[in-house]
């Protein structure tokens, strides 16, 4: 280092450096002030997706009918399972890095390479995990119609299930009876050249409603909250009134413009949040790659100090810190 | 750089032999914490559905004052609440014995966390108090925005 760096012969005195300021070391200060803006970023985050939900409380999707699904589980209603399982990875592996940095003030090199890989791979379940979800989240579920004003109907019947009745959802797969239509995409060649069509939704709105029209007992489910705190569910003329004069467009899933839980912003802001922690994660997984390797070289052993594992363990407890408070705006509250 | 770890959790109440002990223990605590949280969510108990005491009613300054003051008792549900205390019990013991905040001195820790904590509940108060102005806007009794169509 006395090659690069200038040497000035101060370096134990105060203004030379020496001193610590909060008894912590340059790069832990730093990083501390790091996560403390990070963390303004993520409150800000969530305080918006706190005013959006204040503003359309009506509106807000249930999380319970919206996350219900686990892997090689398909067709049961689980809710909130999943989503624990990846808390408790991600919590596994903060515990696993706690370890690593243990074993770092200890000098032991062949702990902290163990528990930095287990590390590593419990972020790796975690982002496979996230990665899931989303494709679940935009796939769909039962599919709903969007009305002219930008709300969700969706369809279900009453069904008694051990003599409690119940309204169960009914898909529009399962609801819609196919009718022909000429209908065609638009594309380029045969209308104005510089516009384009997405893709076609699955059904139209009036193959939907011959579908209600024949389905005696399924109803409309409105995203108003009645003073039980559940949607409200139309009366069967309701029902069919509704779909007849406002229904405007037929979808199933989610992306950024419609989505078939409720208010467009519930999808907007899952993507946004969800996506930004997940980058975290990502990001922290790599930079915890980086650190693995400079574990294995003895990088650290000839340092003299692991205070390298440290500081990345410091970031990757944060994006623990900030799962949690995800995981109970998004899935509990 | 010094290392030593306090090694007692509640207080002096749960005491460790080991940092990596410890460790441990923590883990066990949050896990059981994650897991009300799950059970509450699953089962929803009817008692913790609705909020314990209703609003104060004429909108006058002591009552609006009121109503600010004991917002998380009178329009949340009392589940959620219970959600939002139990995060940020795991959020306390994340930061103080997985980071490490436990053993930094008292200054450090004030620095990040008075700051952190006084700006997040800031913009987390205009930002839903606004939300719930917006919402009266659009529902209230004299709305002149209809959107439910």
């Amino acid at each position: 280092m006395d090659s690069t760096v200038a040497s000035t012969g101060t370096e134990e005195k105060t203004w030379g450096g020496g001193n610590n300021p909060l008894r912590a070391s340059y790069g832990k200060l730093m990083m501390w002030f790091f996560i403390v803006s990070d963390a303004l970023t993520f409150s800000a985050f969530l305080a918006a997706y706190g005013f959006s939900r204040f503003k359309f409380v009506n509106e807000w999707p249930i999380a319970d009918e919206v996350f219900t699904h686990v892997p090689f589980l398909h067709g049961q209603e689980l809710p909130m399972i999943y989503v624990a399982f990846m808390t408790f990875v991600l919590i596994m592996s903060s515990v696993t890095m706690v370890l690593a940095v243990d074993a770092g003030h200890h000098m032991n090199k062949a702990k902290v390479t163990i528990y930095m890989f287990l590390t590593i791979i419990g972020g790796a379940i975690f982002v496979g995990s996230q990665a899931w979800e989303w494709a679940t989240f935009i796939q769909g579920d039962y599919g709903a119609v969007q009305t002219k004003g930008g709300n969700i109907l969706q369809f279900g019947e009453y069904v008694t299930v051990d003599g409690v009745e119940k309204f169960k959802r009914v898909s529009i797969e399962d609801l819609a009876i196919a009718k022909e239509s000429d209908r065609v995409d638009h594309e380029r060649k045969n209308g104005l050249w510089f516009e384009d069509e997405g893709t076609l939704p699955l059904f139209s709105v009036a193959e939907i409603y011959a579908g209600l029209e024949a389905n005696e007992n399924v109803r409309v489910r409105n995203q108003m909250l009645d003073e039980n705190g559940h949607k409200t569910v139309l009366s069967r003329a309701e029902s069919l009134k509704q779909i007849k004069e406002n229904g405007k467009l037929v979808v199933k899933g989610a992306n950024l413009e419609v989505n078939e839980y409720g208010t467009t912003l519930f999808a907007d802001f899952f993507f946004f949040i969800t996506g930004f922690h997940g980058f975290h994660v990502l990001s922290g997984v790599v930079i915890n790659i980086i650190i693995f390797f400079n574990v294995v070289l003895g990088t650290y052993e000839r340092r003299g100090s692991y205070e390298m594992v440290e500081k990345v363990g410091l970031y990757w407890h944060f994006v623990d810190l900030v799962w949690v408070f995800v995981f109970t705006f998004f899935y509990l509250v | 750089m010094a290392h030593e770890h306090k090694l007692e959790i509640f207080r002096g109440r749960w005491k460790f032999k080991s940092n990596t002990q410890k460790i441990w223990g923590v883990l066990a605590f949050l896990t059981f914490i994650t897991v009300i949280e799950v059970v509450l969510g699953i089962y929803k108990p009817d008692m913790f559905m609705h909020t314990f005491m209703d609003p104060f009613e004429g909108g006058g300054f002591f009552s609006t004052l009121g109503n600010v003051i004991l917002s998380p008792i009178v329009y949340m549900k009392p589940l959620n609440l219970i959600f939002i205390v139990l995060t940020i019990i795991k959020a306390y013991y994340i930061a103080w014995d997985f980071m490490h905040l436990r053993d930094e001195t008292g200054s450090m820790r004030k620095m990040v966390v008075w700051t952190g904590v006084f700006l997040i509940c800031y913009l987390m108060f205009i930002l839903l108090q606004e939300g719930g102005y917006v919402f009266n806007v659009y529902n209230g009794k004299d709305a002149l925005i209809k959107h439910n169509f």
